[in-house]
């Protein structure tokens, strides 16, 4: 594959947005963005629904207009240069639906046509590994073949900048690491690749670096790494306790005697005595979420059986426990108080 | 790709092309419906017996008067079961015996039962002993061009050409920005133009096919006349496609749903299937209204095929048909591009 952009290539970054706003009737859907992408970065923009990743990528794309604000793509704005981007960039949507009577090569080749320049039809059938497909109709196609359809229609014109939002929402885990292996090999030839998702192992995997995005905000933003270490910890342990008796664990059960404990009024939980496990070396955070106690740790092996001692001391009972290692997840967690997916 | 394969013009009309031709409903509706209301048509008034009209008469003797006309059958009842006779359509006069003479029952809207008043009153007339003051005789008139199938096959013509523009057209640019697929061609560095223009080649070129099929049968079938130039014939099926084309595009121009599109095409299309003079002359519509009936592009359009076809009209006899058409093509196209929802 040709290096893209061999020709017009600037110096300057590949994406540049200052101040974006943009907002529908009453909702504000971004809220004032600054983001800057370096050519040849694979660029995450990671958040929960809502967030206004489609609206910043649609801006990005010149498909929205900004209510207020400057967007610079490949050193070029939309108002003065969007024939020229047009044939500059890639894009994938979310939920485009190709004919289902054309066949694959029929729907590349329509593309390809309107691209001065590009890759031959067959060499983008190779990338998306739809080989096997080529003569097929859109219509008989799994959900991840159309998924790498949509983003073969995306590189036919051998773009300097691929734009995709949400790649593989939809996608069962299979399909899903297809996606994943198809990026990979497009990030190999140098192109600036900006994509969204709400998945946060597909940022951590694929992306330099994300910005996480909630309420039309950028609330972090780095390498998967450095955001991952904002946390403190490599691990994060959860645990969730119960009363100190054993007989009396169960809180709920039909006929259990309401038995006074030591107890949150509001929440219906043990107490933990929160500043006897800050205190514990190697935890970094304390975080509650409804009775889950989430810690960030480091040296997993060391702290754990101080978090057993710690609790026992106090008289309580463990009723749920595991650990991970850190992931963008947890920052999330830690920044905004909800998961990613509640909602 | 060879060169045309490259032209994005060329591969956006081949798209419409396989589209349609992959659409088996839409290969029925184009070329054969016309074609079973034709022949429909044609059976049903090709072998209509020649006018013999049923009448009723109260006494044996009326009948035997009726009877000896060729042009009536007669069958003897009572008043009231001929009243009802004739409410029920099974005659179109009752002769009513009185003491001084005859009176006649029948309908005199009906301009069959006016037939039979006249052919009745003749026949008791001559049974009575009138005879007639003047030699009269009859030279009968059976040439092709003045039946009724030589008037309706100009208008199930027009009435094809509106149906298969606005429905091909309307349906299928609907249908992709429901799915998203115009939003995404959008994206893409496509002509804007190229995609309507591609939309308009395939229609002319469909309108050769489905025009030369349903021509071709009406003349060998039925032997329908051709008595203006031919190719001024096609130039009137061209401007009248087109003024439907536009009327096509300027439906589907906001639309975002089937069902509002399916809606809007009905409520474009029913009025002029009424009024513009498919079935039976549209001159028949009250003088009021006639401004508002010739207006519609579908007269202007059957009057200018039945000109052609059965008057051997040439264009400079027809300027104001020709006027109207141009305005209809010119108008909606003009207001639709403004309006156009590309996403």
């Amino acid at each position: 594959m040709l290096a893209p952009g061999s020709g017009a290539q600037g110096d300057g970054p590949a994406l540049l947005l200052r101040g974006i706003r943009k907002a529908y009737a009453e909702v504000k859907a971004v809220d004032g963005l600054d983001l800057e992408v370096a050519r040849g970065e694979c660029f995450g923009l990671l958040g929960p629904n809502g967030a206004g990743k489609t609206t910043t990528i649609e801006i990005c794309e010149g498909l929205t207009a900004p209510d207020d604000g400057t967007v610079e793509v490949l050193g070029l704005n939309w108002r003065a240069g969007a024939d020229e981007l047009r044939q500059r960039i890639g894009i994938q949507l979310q939920e485009t639906q190709f004919p289902d009577k054309l066949t694959v090569e029929e729907t590349l080749r329509l593309f390809r046509s309107f691209f001065k320049r590009g890759i031959p039809v067959e060499e983008s059938v190779q990338t998306a590994q739809l080989e096997e497909k080529r003569g097929s109709r859109v219509g008989g196609l799994s959900g991840g073949q159309k998924q790498r359809l949509a983003m073969a229609t995306a590189l036919v014109g051998d773009p300097e900048l691929l734009f995709l939002d949400e790649p593989t929402t939809g996608l069962d885990p299979q399909a899903r690491r297809h996606v994943w292996e198809l990026v990979d090999g497009l990030k190999e030839t140098g192109r600036t690749i900006i994509l969204t998702t709400h998945y946060m192992e597909e940022a951590e995997r694929l992306c330099d670096r994300v910005a996480i995005m909630d309420h039309g905000r950028v609330i972090a933003l780095g390498t998967p790494q450095q955001l991952i270490a904002t946390l403190g910890g490599e691990d994060i342990v959860e645990f969730a306790v119960g009363a100190s008796s054993d007989s009396q664990v169960r809180e709920s059960g039909p006929g259990a005697p309401a038995i006074p404990r030591p107890e949150n009024p509001d929440l219906g939980h043990p107490v933990v005595d929160a500043e006897l496990l800050r205190a514990i070396s190697g935890v970094q955070s304390l975080h509650m979420d409804e009775g889950l106690h989430r810690l960030s740790v480091t040296e997993l092996h060391v702290a754990v059986p101080r978090i057993f001692a710690a609790l026992r001391g106090q008289g309580l009972h463990l009723s749920e426990f595991r650990t991970h290692s850190a992931t963008l997840e947890d920052v999330f967690v830690k920044l905004t108080g909800r998961n990613l997916r509640d909602e | 790709m060879n060169k045309l394969e490259m032209s994005s013009l060329y591969q956006l009309t081949m798209v419409r092309f396989k589209l349609i031709l992959r659409e088996p409903e839409a290969i029925f509706w184009i070329f054969i419906f016309p074609i079973l209301l034709a022949v429909g048509l044609g059976i049903a008034f090709r072998n209509r017996p020649a006018d013999v009209l049923q009448v009723g008469a109260t006494t044996p003797q009326l009948k035997q008067a009726l009877a000896a006309d060729k042009g009536l059958t007669a069958a003897t009842m009572d008043e009231a079961a001929g009243t009802h006779a004739l409410a029920t359509g099974g005659i179109l006069l009752l002769a009513i015996q009185r003491p001084d003479g005859v009176a006649y029952k029948y309908d005199d809207t009906n301009p069959d039962a006016r037939t039979a008043r006249l052919l009745a009153d003749r026949a008791i007339q001559t049974a009575a002993g009138r005879r007639d003051a003047v030699q009269t005789d009859n030279q009968l008139v059976h040439e092709p061009g003045a039946r009724y199938i030589d008037f309706v096959v100009p208008g199930l013509l027009g009435m094809n050409l509106m149906g298969s523009a606005i429905w091909g057209i309307g349906f299928s640019i609907v249908e992709a920005r429901q799915k998203k697929l115009l939003k995404r061609l959008v994206a893409s560095p496509m002509r804007r133009w190229q995609f309507l223009a591609a939309y308009l080649i395939s229609r002319l070129a469909m309108l050769v096919l489905e025009v030369a099929v349903f021509l071709g049968f009406a003349r060998l079938m039925f032997g329908v006349p051709f008595r203006g130039s031919m190719w001024q014939l096609a130039l009137l099926c061209v401007l009248a496609s087109l003024a439907f084309s536009a009327l096509g595009l300027l439906v589907s121009s906001r639309a975002k749903t089937m069902e509002a599109a399916s809606g809007l095409m009905n409520l474009v299309m029913l009025p002029m299937w009424i009024l513009s003079g498919v079935f039976f002359s549209a001159s028949r519509f009250p003088a009021a209204i006639q401004p508002v009936v010739r207006a519609l592009p579908l007269t202007a359009a059957i009057d200018l095929l039945r000109g052609n076809m059965l008057q051997g009209m040439n264009m400079g006899q027809m300027i104001a048909p020709i006027a109207i058409l141009l305005a209809w093509v010119a108008v909606p196209f003009a207001v639709s591009v403004r309006i156009f929802r590309w996403r």
